[in-house]
């Protein structure tokens, strides 16, 4: 009897231990995205295989701003298809390192992104040639997309542009003020006529009711993006341009940074007439910047059209959505009177060619959906407020946000130079870490000019040679 | 008896031996072998060798650094969590009123996490800071002792448990013996209970010293290695090689198979050494 009973409580254990493991495999995918930031131990836990025959694919997505939306389009494409769409989207600024735990499980993402060049490089094992399929065959600039010989390997998906944002109301109160160093906004079209209105309205800050010019310069780590790679692309742009580098070739190992004066200009603008006092930029993130702007303590902010939901949302926003405009970023180069808004894109689909091809064939299908149907095209525009790159969009069906509307005004305009988004070639993650350390260094006032202009030169050539 | 459970000895042994091999064993040979192999993600790794070794130690300084800032704040963290651990664990072994209550209280902050913690602190040191015109990201200095803080806060009322169960455990005739050939409050505290709590120094040294090592929640949140890398410990420089290059995850793992033998290596040298001091009941 003893035997029996000890024999029946071991399978009892032995069996609610199986149990665990398949209850917890369903629910596994939402959990998945608190997975990526573990740290380096390297975890094989692994998913027990579902190839359900009804189909599914496996989206992991970029964009946690518009994570919902994704989870809604998922549902109305399998109510429409029987296709289960699974979308999993990685916390901000964890996309590598979500993407690098999901591939590796038993039920990889069918569909992932890369940022471009660097990108592919790193996931050229997992990336199938999408050369035929109709998404890319729509793509209205062929030359957007990541290719490799004859191949093609990530799609774009999204057009964004960015620039300063500034908010004309405040703006045309200075305008009617006496002594205003410019009448309208259209007569700021370089970087020294900028400086001087920018330095005007400081010294009438109290009688604009703000507190600074611009939004705070959010320099804590992690959140430097916006000028160790926006705002450094502008300036590298030139001298890639001046020198006519070949991008996708070796010349890109080392840089001048022969622009880094024009770079400290609009740096030490905006440090100088920020709503926050330079020495405590360490601690500010994007979000406190976009909130200074929506809450009208600042006229100006540099950030790109996505950021209109972080306007938007901002609780007690004062911001009327038709004040809202871009303005290029000066930089005091020659010949900038004709510079546009800095227009591409580092978002990139690409598809698993790991995963069974029915599977690769479903993710293609569903990526041509929500790019050509008349319900997933409504998505990308109105609840997206995606600028999509495709064919299959007419005239009528574009973002209606004030931020994405000015991109296209700006894409559409005569003799504009628009600026391509060359940070994509930026060597690695730690060359922008340590650029936006060395400004904040700067800010700080522990480092000088030629320190920071000596780290982006020696720091490029070291993690460019290392990247090899 | 004997028999049965002999029998069924395997059966019984299964659950947690299969725990162990899924959640330990595995994930660590896995990792020991991926150190020497250049991979993306775990499932297609090429070997490499020694390479990422070399390039973990020779490509730049930042594993050294981080190595040295370490130890510092190691041995100082030991040092103050011990010690505050110990006094309070002393105070509160007495009959104070409310000496629940304290207890309890000390013992809190140990249930919040590593992240939570770390941003709580950073508000709280940046508003010092804040009066002298700078914040934590200005120098390597407000961040190392930002962590010291952090930590002592944190581990104190942990080890002071510990250190209130060993001397709880003193034998009250020790005391009284004591007592009556007038030894004075310090020569007990010297003579009787330090050499008394000696196995619980063991463990909470052990703690400490491992826990300190280790740090990479904390350290992630309250400085995230600024100002540039200065304030970066092991753990954290490890993830950031892991994550921050191209083709780098190989040097990541080699960092922290090193990592993994000096804390070893620490841990029992140090769980030798306290060992050889306790005292036989």
């Amino acid at each position: 009897m003893k035997k029996i009973l000890s024999a029946a409580l071991a399978t009892a254990l032995s069996l609610s231990m199986t149990g665990c493991n398949t209850a917890s495999s369903s629910s596994g995918q939402s959990s998945n995205q608190s997975s990526g930031t573990s740290s380096a131990g390297g975890s094989s836990v692994s998913q027990p295989a579902n190839t359900a025959k009804g189909g599914k694919i496996y989206y992991l997505n970029f964009k946690p701003e518009i994570a919902g939306i994704y989870d809604e389009i998922a549902q109305t494409y399998q109510d429409e298809t029987g296709v289960e769409v699974t979308v999993v989207t990685a916390a901000s600024g964890a996309y590598e390192q979500t993407l690098k735990s999901e591939i590796a499980k038993a039920e990889p993402p069918t569909i992932f992104q890369i940022n471009g060049p660097k990108g592919y490089a790193a996931w050229k094992d997992y990336c199938a040639d999408l050369k035929d399929t109709q998404l890319y065959q729509h793509l209205t600039d062929k030359s957007l997309a990541i290719t490799d010989g004859e191949g093609v390997y990530g799609i774009p998906y999204v057009v964004e542009g960015y620039g300063i944002i500034y908010n004309d109301a405040i703006m045309q109160k200075y305008f009617a003020m006496e002594g205003a160093k410019a009448a309208s906004m259209e007569e700021i079209n370089s970087f020294d006529k900028l400086k001087a209105v920018v330095e005007d309205m400081t010294a009438k800050k109290d009688a604009l009711g703000i507190s600074g010019v611009f939004a705070s310069t959010s320099l804590q780590p992690g959140e430097d993006w916006r000028w160790q790679t926006h705002l450094a692309n502008i300036p590298l742009y030139y001298e890639f341009q001046a020198n006519q580098i070949d991008l996708t070739g070796d010349a890109t190992g080392e840089i001048t940074f022969q622009h880094g004066e024009q770079f400290k200009n609009i740096f030490d603008l905006y440090l100088n007439n920020s709503t926050t006092d330079p020495k405590l930029l360490g601690s500010r993130q994007v979000a406190d910047s976009m909130a200074e702007f929506a809450l009208g303590q600042c006229a100006m902010v540099q950030n790109g059209n996505w950021a209109w939901s972080q306007i938007s949302d901002v609780e007690g926003n004062v911001v009327k959505e038709e004040d809202i405009h871009f303005l290029p970023v000066y930089t005091g180069m020659e010949g900038e009177e004709n510079q546009g808004l800095a227009i591409g894109t580092e978002n990139f689909l690409a598809i698993n060619k790991t995963v069974p091809e029915d599977q690769q064939k479903l993710a293609e299908d569903f990526l041509f959906w929500l790019y050509s149907s008349d319900k997933g095209k409504d998505y990308i525009t109105n609840r997206l407020g995606f600028i999509a790159p495709f064919d299959t969009f007419s005239e009528e069906e574009k973002p209606t946000d004030p931020l994405a509307r000015e991109v296209l005004d700006w894409m559409g305009r005569e003799g504009v130079q628009t600026i391509p988004w060359n940070f994509t070639i930026f060597p690695s993650q730690t060359f922008k870490d340590d650029f936006g350390a060395a400004l904040l260094q700067y800010a700080q006032g522990s480092k000088t000019w030629e320190d920071v202009s000596g780290t982006v030169i020696s720091r490029w050539k070291e993690e460019s040679a290392m990247a090899q | 008896m004997n028999k049965t459970l002999k029998k069924y000895f395997p059966l019984f042994v299964i659950p947690t031996l299969a725990a162990f091999l899924i959640a330990f064993l595995i994930p660590f040979l896995m990792g020991f072998y991926l150190s020497f192999t250049e991979f993306t993600t775990v499932s297609n790794a090429r070997w490499v060798g020694l390479g990422n070794y070399k390039r973990a130690i020779t490509a730049n300084r930042d594993f050294v650094n981080a190595l040295w800032f370490t130890v510092r704040f190691t041995v100082l963290s030991v040092i103050t969590i011990n010690v505050l651990g110990f006094f309070l664990a002393l105070l509160l072994t007495r009959d104070i009123r409310g000496t629940n209550l304290f207890r309890t209280v000390f013992f809190m902050p140990n249930l919040i996490g590593g992240i939570v913690l770390g941003y709580i602190w950073q508000l709280i040191i940046n508003g010092v800071l804040m009066h002298f015109g700078v914040d934590i990201t200005f120098s390597a200095k407000y961040g190392f002792w930002g962590l010291v803080i952090l930590m002592n806060w944190q581990m104190v009322g942990y080890m002071m448990i510990i250190y209130i169960a060993g001397i709880q455990n003193i034998p009250g005739e020790l005391n009284e013996a004591a007592a009556i050939d007038g030894a004075t409050p310090l020569q007990t505290l010297r003579h009787v209970t330090i050499p008394m709590v000696a196995p619980s120094t063991t463990i909470c040294t052990f703690l400490t010293l491992t826990n300190s090592f280790k740090l990479f929640d904390q350290n992630l949140a309250l400085t995230a290695g600024a100002p540039g890398r200065e304030s970066a410990m092991l753990a954290l420089d490890i993830y950031n090689t892991f994550y921050g290059r191209i083709g780098y995850e190989g040097v990541g793992q080699a960092k922290a198979v090193i990592f993994f033998l000096m804390v070893a290596l620490i841990a029992f040298a140090q769980l030798y050494l306290t060992r050889s001091r306790e005292v036989e009941q």
